[in-house]
């Protein structure tokens, strides 16, 4: 008995809390609730706010005001117009590149390849991850100069690349992401019981039916949740243009280049890709795959 | 003690300066009056503060020379390396750095803002007649007579090229510019709002009808042409550059044949058949100098700074380190070496440097003298640049 009573004063503070929900249940989202409006909602806004700030057109500096010139520069500038739109594009070619590779590749992993294999591709998808980003970039721009390994490896079949333009931005871009999309694709894969593979052929479907009416839409919000990766991190990317795109000019591009010299355009910029993002988001949602991610 | 002693000394001259009558103000040769906050500069100099906070670009500031420094005046240097000039601007305007090896390019914003104050040359026995005459009461840091900068260097933007497919030196930045190119997708400009001028430079040669007498001081129509001819670049262009690395692999690999460079970039490309020439238009060119911040807490280490690294040694040491024309020629005759760094960055020809533009801050007072219109800002270059690349 004397021990019991020992032990609950040796514990003050849990014995203080147990009668204290409400203490309780503030001490244990302080914290976070900290880190997410303290450090990332209000720097955001502190940045998207400068949107409709001014800049002094002698020295360059900002201050607080506001007016809805930098919207309607980012929305009339033809330039800023078509750079979104090619950007949209990009983003959106790279999502369907990734999905395109990731499902034969998730199917030949999980259902197909024997365990040795398996896990041999896994740590294949997973090394690139291992080394820095823009190391990565730059071996992507080494391999596609003029004199690269590509325009080498090819020159015996005649074969010449496109120089840094747009393509190789998705090809750099999709090589960036691939890991994202191809890892919650094979997981979600895994997870089929093969006995839906007998079943499906049992009724006399193909290999392709298969596919497309069984695996196809359990796996939707796998790939649902990975193009989202890929989607947002391709929009929201600069540094694959500039290293490997040439004269290629994405949102980024865009927002890096006025960040010092015109913070209040690069932050009005700066929505084009969020308000694509909850596009995207908003139809993920509409499929119901959101839910079931 | 020895902060003293340069006490002495600055007090001594600031006097010579009061007999011989203040000159300064008057040789303001472009005649352009710019409308500037007043700051009072550094009368005398005092106790050394102990410490220094330089934004600078890379090899500026390194131990080989600031350990000596450090150990003359007791003030610890703090660098801190910047990768463009918006960026120093930036830095400067947070107030926590004392001084900037800034181009003309920021320095006339920093001037215009604030940022900076006007430099009491008197303290800098350094700044001599041993510093270039092309260097010295330019517009970019010489604002209204009064002197803001100290100069430490200054190279050109050459035009580049691959003499293997070139076969000989472009006479002319056509080569870049024209849609009938031999070099079409494997050309190269510098990417940034400034590289507007260069595109100046050339029509002030092939369109004298624009009336253009200084690539920083364009008129509406004056920019809207060069934006013109920068859409047309955009047309042919390979590649835009604003990472050394970048154009230096871009060259190499064979993706750019001509393109804007600097003389450094050339040496680092390290090929033979990789060369720099300065093509009949001129050119446009960095002159970068030492500013001080207006609210530096550190005034006499930053005055006991520009002095040191306008010595002749320091400042060939910045300039070799860095890759171009040190400021202070008396370097140049030091040494052999010394002099063939010299003539490799057209150190001591002026006549290679007046086909040279140095950076300007573009600014609505215009800097060639014109009163009866207002010239572009920079903020609407920026604005005019982002047009370019589509």
């Amino acid at each position: 008995m004397t021990q019991v009573v020992a032990k609950k004063q040796s514990k003050p503070i849990s014995s203080y809390l147990l009668r204290r929900t409400k203490v309780r249940l503030l001490s244990i989202i302080t914290l976070p609730m900290t880190w997410i409006v303290g450090v990332y909602i209000v720097s955001l806004f502190l940045l998207l706010i400068t949107a409709f700030w001014n800049v002094d057109p002698f020295t360059s500096l900002v201050s607080p005001g506001f007016n809805l010139e930098n919207f309607k520069m980012v929305l009339t500038v033809p330039a800023y117009i078509a750079t979104s739109i090619r950007t949209l594009l990009i983003a959106l070619s790279v999502t369907a590149i990734c999905i395109f590779f990731a499902i034969p590749l998730g199917i030949y992993m999980a259902k197909i390849a024997k365990p040795w294999v398996r896990n041999l591709l896994a740590v294949a998808i997973t090394l690139p991850l291992w080394a820095g980003y823009l190391v990565k970039i730059i071996a992507m721009r080494l391999v596609f100069t003029e004199e690269g390994f590509f325009n080498w490896a090819m020159a015996p079949f005649g074969i010449r690349g496109p120089g840094f333009s747009i393509p190789i931005v998705i090809l750099t871009l999709t090589y960036l992401w691939f890991p994202y999309m191809a890892l919650p694709v094979y997981t979600a894969i895994r997870q089929i019981p093969p006995n839906l593979f007998d079943a499906s052929s049992d009724m006399g479907a193909k290999g392709f039916t298969t596919i497309y009416r069984v695996v196809f839409p359990l796996i939707t919000p796998a790939v649902i949740a990975g193009s989202v990766f890929t989607f947002s991190l391709s929009l929201g990317d600069y540094l694959a243009a500039r290293f490997t795109g040439g004269a290629t000019q994405m949102i980024g591009s865009i927002i890096a280049q006025n960040i010092n010299l015109n913070p209040p355009v690069a932050a009005a910029y700066s929505m084009i890709p969020i308000f694509f993002i909850v596009i995207y988001l908003m139809v993920a949602r509409r499929t119901g795959s959101l839910e079931r991610m | 003690m020895k902060g003293k002693k340069l006490a002495i000394l600055s007090a001594l001259s600031a006097s010579v300066l009061i007999i011989s009558g203040c000159s300064s103000g008057s040789d303001d040769s472009s005649g352009v009056s710019i409308e500037v906050p007043d700051i009072p500069m550094h009368q005398a100099m005092g106790e050394f503060e102990g410490e220094l906070n330089i934004v600078n670009w890379s090899g500026f500031v390194e131990p080989a020379w600031t350990d000596k420094f450090t150990a003359e005046t007791g003030c610890k240097v703090n660098p801190r390396v910047a990768g463009t000039s918006d960026e120093m601007v930036t830095l400067m305007r947070t107030g926590q750095y004392d001084i900037v090896s800034a181009s003309g390019d920021a320095a006339l914003r920093l001037i215009v803002g604030g940022d900076v104050q006007p430099l009491n040359i008197d303290l800098i026995p350094n700044f001599s007649d041993d510093i270039a005459a092309g260097m010295k009461g330019n517009v970019y840091d010489t604002v209204n007579g009064k002197p803001y900068g100290v100069p430490i260097g200054r190279g050109a933007n050459l035009l580049q090229y691959n003499e293997d497919v070139t076969g000989g030196a472009p006479e002319s930045w056509d080569v870049v510019w024209e849609l009938n190119t031999p070099y079409k997708g494997k050309i190269t400009a510098y990417d940034a709002p400034i590289y507007i001028a260069d595109a100046a430079v050339y029509l002030m040669y092939h369109k004298p009808e624009l009336g253009i007498k200084n690539p920083y001081a364009l008129d509406k129509t004056q920019l809207a042409a060069a934006i013109d001819l920068l859409k047309q670049q955009n047309q042919v262009i390979g590649e835009y550059w604003s990472d050394p690395v970048a154009q230096i692999t871009s060259f190499v690999g064979g993706n750019t044949v001509v393109g804007t460079s600097w003389e450094v970039l050339r040496k680092f490309a390290g090929k033979e058949n990789i060369k720099t020439t300065l093509p009949i238009e001129g050119s446009t060119g960095w002159y970068d100098s030492w500013l001080v911040s207006s609210t530096t807490k550190n005034i006499n280490c930053a005055y006991a700074w520009m002095d040191y690294t306008s010595k002749p040694d320091v400042n060939g040491a910045i300039a070799v380190n860095f890759g171009m024309a040190p400021a202070n020629t008396a370097y140049c005759a030091s040494s052999p070496e010394a002099q063939a760094h010299c003539d490799t960055f057209f150190a001591e020809d002026e006549e290679f440097f007046k086909r040279v533009w140095p950076w300007t801050t573009p600014i609505e007072t215009c800097v060639d003298g014109r009163k009866d219109v207002k010239c572009t800002s920079f903020q609407e270059w920026t604005n005019a640049w982002a047009t370019v690349k589509g």
